[in-house]
């Protein structure tokens, strides 16, 4: 965090000032560990083992918070009894089809029950129908009609054996100090040291709080790593309290925003799902699946109507079913990965690259380039001429004369982007905090906004399908499409973007927030949660009342989604009956009449503490007044999740694809539903592989961003870090004749690539079941353009996926590593084929 | 450098060894030439308010324009969030905007083409809507395997998580009404 987020660790130093233990867990030793009071150096790929222990000391040591467990998680609930655990089947849960290898999530359900996933961000099961070669396995999921509420069976005592807490008990059972040691390489002093600090700052008067980023979701048990800390911060009771929580660090200044307002495939604003293809869908089939009808997501007809009405205003109807049908629909894994095979088999024509640099930022960087180099079309917005641009002319694989410009037939338009300084906008920062950036001056030359790009291109496309009588060209047609602009480049107007977004109620009038969105199309709302950012007409996130002016929580600078609330599920900060847990950590609480507190509380603003649901109430009137988890269909926080995942209900360890030893645990080595990719140019390691015999890891550096597009341009920071490196340990150094100072090669099955050698004790080998671990360290953000230049992390790695969220494994894999600089020219493909060769790989 | 307009007597090191300031941190290293020295932010013409650009953070920012340049970004002291700090890169951003480096022109490049030609902007857009309409329709699927989808696997985009939340708003709106599907930005990675 000191090293990635610097500024936000201040707050950890704060903390530390005011007493605050600080454990830095990480492969290896950083800025942040110099300043923790303990850094576990771990081995990548074990978290699970490491969280699970920690869930095991808690439950084993009766270290849980009863009252919070009881009342705020479905430790209570009892699951039906063709539940089958990995305890049962060696590493799998029931319902596993091992010729398609996924998961069918029934047997999972309470008992005599069912459960809807909470929140509309899931992808849909794949039917028999739905089913095809093209989206390899795990790819969709199938949710069932909705039947919710609350488990039909609870035991209060949590003795049922098939109550939730007695499976956790089980499960997590074998996950022991001894295992961590075995397979993470922290001892067990190190280990007790780290449980009883967690346990003796948890309860009604302290709270414990988890910081993780994409060391934690960059791995095919990626979901997973995070549910494990959800279940450890429930049992303790540190989730909806100050000081408590799993906070996400995330990397780009609007990444959350692009989440939430989501560029992303299987999403439409607020997390509803984007619909899947079935043969005779309309809105109410589509939001039976979508979301749950008991709990907030109970509203969810008027989320959605809202949005279809912000898009397609005066045509979306009643009669029409509000235009639902002008949503193109999906019909498996259509993210990123996904799509560069498919552009590699020449099936997209043309691609947008919008301030991202995936030739460098995403794994697999051969096969990103020959994506790029088979699609017929490509426009690249950026601030620079990053390597996505050029890849045509300055490529590992033009180095190589593997490819030369002459036969890359794409054509690539670039354009030049506006900077933050240049335009008016919002970016969502890791916290849910909107902030509004004003624009300083015009961009220079043919620079432009992507506000204005896209507006712009959108006019364009629609002049040209206006005469259309193309019934598929409606949706364009009746889109509304018309921004006021601005300025000398007729800028649209960001501000009325966002008001858009705000939405507005029958009268034109700016809405005061998501309650009052309607769902007979009255209400629109271009993202329901966003709802409440433009109220009164004011923009909210532009707000900028000086922090020492403010509480410590600071509601008046920008505006926190949703309803401006800055901690989630901030009603399980008090206890059932509406009193702070303890006046040390008081944050809302029911006061006789209302729910009030420092915060703007994340419940009905009237609701008792009392109130219980009648029978067959819908969406949040199913929600009791002791249920904090209003999202939940139950209200609860799922310990065990019944339905939402497809890789299993609880975290189970398995090891990342790439591992150099064997899971001890199971007899299943790997998460037997991550998605995979084996063909030409991306081959897999086998586990324990001789040839590939080290683990490494890839992370950023402190001077650097991402991908490198807005800071490897930059001299000043250029400067700072002026070249690609690895870390390695004086054992491995010496092991493999590594200098300081000098060259390395690094090698796997997919390429091989050169860094600058920095031999140090920071990375530290571990013990692992009883041998010498060494990992590699290795800083993705340098690539072949740019004012410093160097061979990129990722070109080393994989494509394979964790199955829920589809996110590539480069935090985890293997490799070997030898002195010298890398071959140039045809040798380096000589090189990466030999190796292959010998560990037995097939040939490509 | 010794300065020949003035007297061994302001010499900083005779001063801070016979003046009150012996820890030569104070006004024995002062000067007329310091004391005339100037903020560069002082000569602004507007001082603006903004985010940091890079991590998530959201660090605030006080953006200084003279002559319709950025002169200077510092961390704004209010925010809460950051009290004034900005990281490397933070500290950076002015270069980010100001770098002589950065592309201001469109540049195109023909297929097997060999270098970066240039292209007006103008031109660029109309020959880039005309692409988007020909993928569409080329890549268009009314069903697939026997369901309606209605949508176009002819054209991709990546990127969003460092653009803002307006544009990530109209590229989803644009693309979802193209029925374009295969929009994803850094958030999947
Ligand atoms: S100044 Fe540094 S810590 Fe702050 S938002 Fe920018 S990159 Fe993040």
């Amino acid at each position: 965090m000191a090293e990635c987020h610097p500024v936000g660790f201040q707050w950890v130093m704060e903390a530390k000032a005011r007493g605050a233990k600080v454990f830095h867990v990480d492969p290896r030793f950083t800025r942040t560990s110099a300043v923790a009071h303990r850094h576990l150096p771990i081995r990548a790929g074990s978290d699970i083992v490491l969280l699970g222990a920690l869930v095991n000391h808690v439950l084993s040591g009766g270290h849980d918070f009863r009252e919070y467990v009881l009342n705020y998680t479905n430790a209570a609930s009892i699951v039906g009894e063709d539940f089958r655990d990995t305890e049962d089947l060696d590493g799998l849960f029931s319902g596993y089809d091992a010729e398609k290898r996924e998961y069918d999530p029934t047997s999972w359900a309470y008992q005599n029950g069912d459960a809807q996933a909470a929140a509309g961000a899931r992808d849909e099961a794949k039917t028999d129908d739905d089913r095809s070669h093209e989206h390899g396995p795990g790819a969709t999921f199938e949710a069932t009609p909705s039947q919710t509420g609350h488990a039909p069976r609870r035991d209060e005592t949590l003795e049922h054996p098939r109550c939730v807490y007695q499976i956790l008990k089980r499960h997590f059972a074998r996950y022991t100090p001894e295992l961590v040691e075995e397979m993470c390489g922290i001892g067990p002093e190190r280990f007790a040291e780290l449980a009883d600090a967690i346990v003796a700052n948890s309860g009604r008067d302290r709270t414990t709080a988890f910081v993780y980023s994409v060391g934690w979701t960059q791995h095919t048990v990626g979901a997973q790593y995070i549910r494990t800390a959800a279940i450890l911060q429930l049992l303790l009771g540190n989730i909806g309290r100050p000081g408590g929580g799993i906070l996400a660090l995330r990397g780009h200044a609007s990444i959350q925003g692009s989440t939430d307002i989501p560029t992303l495939f299987n999403l439409l604003p607020g997390y509803l799902p984007m619909p899947y293809a079935h043969e005779h869908e309309d809105l109410d089939t589509y939001l039976e699946r979508a979301a749950g009808d008991t709990g907030f997501w109970g509203n969810k007809r008027a989320y959605m109507v809202s949005l279809l009405k912000a898009w397609w205003g005066d045509a979306a109807t009643a009669d029409n079913d509000f235009c639902f049908d002008y949503l193109p629909r999906l019909t498996g894994d259509h993210g990123t990965y996904h799509t560069v095979l498919d552009q590699i088999a020449g099936k997209v024509k043309g691609y947008f690259l919008m301030g991202e640099n995936p030739a460098v930022g995403s794994a697999g960087g051969r096969l990103q380039r020959q994506g790029l180099a088979a699609t017929e079309w490509l426009v690249v917005r950026d601030l620079n001429l990053i390597e996505s641009a050029e890849f045509w002319r300055n490529s590992p694989e033009i180095a190589a004369g593997e490819t030369s410009p002459e036969q890359i037939a794409t054509e690539v338009f670039f354009l030049p982007a506006a900077a933050h300084t240049e335009k008016d906008g919002t970016f969502t920062n890791t916290q849910r905090l909107l902030q509004w950036h004003h624009k300083a001056l015009d961009p220079p030359g043919d620079a432009r906004s992507d506000l204005w790009f896209i507006y712009h291109l959108g006019l364009r496309v629609r002049e040209r399908l206006a005469g259309s009588t193309d019934r598929n060209d409606r949706p364009i047609q009746e889109l509304t499409w018309d921004y006021p602009v601005e300025g000398p480049h007729d800028d649209p107007s960001a501000e009325a973007v966002l008001a858009e977004i705000n939405g507005y109620d029958g009268d034109g009038r700016p809405l005061s927030g998501f309650t009052a969105l309607k769902d007979d199309g009255s209400t629109s709302s271009g993202c329901w949660i966003y709802s409440g950012c433009y109220t009164g007409g004011v923009n909210q996130t532009a707000r900028r009342r000086p922090g020492p002016e403010q509480s410590w929580v600071a509601p008046e600078w920008g505006w926190a989604w949703p309803a401006n609330r800055r901690i989630l599920y901030n009603r399980a900060s008090a206890d059932p009956e509406g009193r702070p847990w303890s006046e040390r950590k008081a944050y809302v609480w029911w006061d006789g009449e209302q729910w009030t507190g420092h915060d703007v509380p994340d419940f009905e603003k009237t609701k008792p503490p009392s109130y219980e649901p009648p029978e067959g109430a819908t969406a949040q009137d199913a929600i009791a007044g002791t249920d904090p988890f209003i999202m939940q269909t139950d209200g609860k926080a799922w310990l065990f999740v019944p339905k939402g995942l497809v890789d299993g209900p609880l975290p189970a360890h398995y090891e990342p694809q790439e591992s150099p030893v064997a899971n001890p645990l199971y007899a299943q080595q790997d998460n037997p539903a991550r998605q995979l990719y084996p063909r030409r140019g991306n081959r897999y390691h086998p586990a324990g592989s001789t040839v590939y015999p080290y683990a490494f890891t890839t992370y950023r550096l402190t001077e650097h961003h991402t991908a490198g597009g807005m800071s490897r341009f930059l001299p000043y920071l250029s400067e700072l870090q002026p070249e690609m490196f690895c870390e390695v340990s004086p054992a491995l150094a010496a092991e493999r004749g590594l200098t300081n100072g000098g060259w390395a090669t690094i090698v796997t099955a997919r390429t091989a690539i050169e860094a600058r050698v920095l031999v140090t004790e920071r990375m530290s080998p571990l013990r692992i079941q009883g041998r010498t671990v060494h990992q590699v360290g290795l800083p993705y953000h340098w690539g072949t353009s740019g004012v410093v230049r160097g061979d990129s992390a990722n070109d080393l790695l994989p494509i394979v996926l964790d199955a829920n969220t589809h996110i590539q494994e480069s935090k985890a894999a293997t490799c070997d590593i030898r002195p010298g600089r890398r071959p140039q020219g045809a040798a380096l493909g000589a090189l990466v084929r030999r190796y292959r060769r010998q560990a037995g790989i097939p040939e490509d | 450098m010794f300065n020949k307009r003035v007297g061994i007597e302001y010499w900083p090191v005779l001063r801070q060894l016979t003046g009150s300031d012996r820890l030569g941190r104070g006004k024995a290293a002062r000067s007329k030439d310091t004391d005339a020295l100037r903020a560069r932010t002082g000569q602004a013409d507007r001082v603006v308010e903004s985010v940091c650009p890079y991590c998530a953070v959201g660090c605030g920012q006080k953006v200084y324009v003279k002559d319709e340049k950025v002169i200077q970004i510092e961390g704004d002291p209010n925010s809460p969030i950051s009290r004034g700090r900005l990281c490397p890169k933070g500290s950076a951003s002015k270069q980010l905007v100001t770098s002589p480096g950065r592309q201001t022109k469109v540049l195109y490049r023909r297929p097997h083409g060999t270098d970066w030609e240039s292209l007006d902007l103008d031109e660029a857009m109309d020959m880039i809507a005309d692409r988007v309409v020909d993928a569409r329709r080329s890549g268009w699927e009314d069903t697939y395997e026997g369901k309606p989808v209605r949508r176009t696997m002819g054209i991709a985009s990546l990127g969003g998580a460092t653009l803002d939340n307006e544009e990530n708003y109209l590229i989803k709106k644009l693309w979802s009404a193209l029925g374009a599907i295969q929009i994803e930005n850094q958030a999947r990675i």
